[in-house]
């Protein structure tokens, strides 16, 4: 039981190092996504451990809410690099021009 | 156990390619390695619902979304290289470290080894363990999740909306304008010739040939021309094609 949550925190670290390491938006966006993976893996483990599925419906809802935040969040991205031509976190520090 | 011993290192050295991935799309392919491997350890942990669904959501849905992003927002747009905070990248990497060595310590310390099992839960099967829970307990926050997909959706809509400033073209609108460019410079009205017309070939790269015997320049793509890829395609050159396809196979 605990390589798996080891290892969800391990990939956590990483993603939580990613976002912020890296400058490209959509990387980081992928970056938060490994994140939120490792929080599933740590739910299914404590499910399995605690023997109920409370821990499963957890990393299912999680999931349902990663793929609406996805949709905004990449429907952004694609807006500012309409008005800036650049997918980089940096230039849209100003929030307007 | 040997599932996790194989998947573990593969997902961290993933994950890590994720980061450290100078292309953004050779990051995807490490989140989608990362992903598969998930659902993999989903099935070895009694949750054969939850690997169907990251496999069809996250590897399908959200990677695809992703790789149609990158593609659209342009492959090459690489990361700045500029700090716009001097020293950032270090502190981010080691406080990662820090981070990543204390939570891995705290658990090993914490977490306790006397695993249940989900044989007693899943004595129905997963999924109908699952659907108990969903629409009984939790039936609330499942119509919840309903609303929020339903706005995540509109406000996808709302921020991909463009308007519109001029009026679209209609095909009207358009044979107007050619007829107009005919009266102002005699450009041709009608479609371009196709290639390879009179010529010896059809293939694209072989100009159409005027009754006088001149190649017609209309008849080509202007890429290939640029290429330097246009065929000739009247003189004796079939001859040297054979000689070349012999020379080939020799």
């Amino acid at each position: 039981m605990n390589e798996y949550i080891s290892l969800s925190m391990i990939l956590f670290a990483i993603g939580a190092t990613g976002v912020l390491v890296r400058r490209n938006a959509i990387v980081i966006f992928m970056c938060i996504e490994l994140m939120l993976n490792a929080t599933n893996l740590a739910f299914v483990s404590f499910s399995r451990q605690h023997g109920n599925l409370d821990g499963q419906i957890a990393a299912f809802f999680v999931m349902v809410v990663a793929a609406a935040e996805v949709v905004v969040g990449l429907a952004i991205i694609v807006s500012i690099y309409r008005t800036r031509r650049s997918a980089s976190v940096d230039n849209a520090s100003l929030l307007k021009f | 156990m040997i599932v996790f011993w194989v998947l573990a290192p593969v997902m961290v050295l993933a994950a890590l390619g994720l980061v450290f991935a100078r292309k953004a799309v050779h990051g995807a392919l490490c989140l989608a390695v990362v992903m598969i491997s998930l659902a993999m350890l989903y099935a070895v942990q009694d949750a054969p619902f939850l690997f169907a669904v990251q496999i069809i959501v996250y590897t399908g849905a959200i990677m695809m979304l992703f790789l149609f992003v990158l593609m659209l927002v342009g492959v090459d747009t690489s990361d700045s290289v500029v700090e716009t905070i001097r020293g950032q990248r270090l502190f981010a990497t080691i406080i990662g470290l820090l981070f990543g060595i204390t939570a891995v310590i705290a658990v090993g310390q914490t977490v306790a080894l006397t695993v249940t099992g989900l044989e007693q839960a899943n004595a129905n099967g997963n999924p109908y363990g699952l659907a108990e829970l969903l629409f009984g307990r939790f039936v609330l926050a499942f119509e919840f999740t309903s609303a929020l997909l339903i706005t995540a959706a509109l406000g996808a809509m709302v921020l991909g909306h463009r308007e519109r400033l001029s009026p679209k073209k209609t095909q009207r609108d358009y044979a107007a304008m050619r007829m107009q460019a005919y009266a102002a410079d005699g450009k041709h009205p009608g479609p371009a010739p196709t290639p390879g017309v009179y010529a010896r070939h059809n293939a694209v790269d072989t100009p159409a040939l005027l009754p006088d015997g001149t190649p017609s320049e209309l008849s080509i793509s202007a890429t290939l021309r640029q290429r330097g890829q246009v065929r000739e395609g009247f003189d004796d050159d079939i001859h040297d094609i054979a000689k070349q396809i012999e020379g080939g196979e020799q």
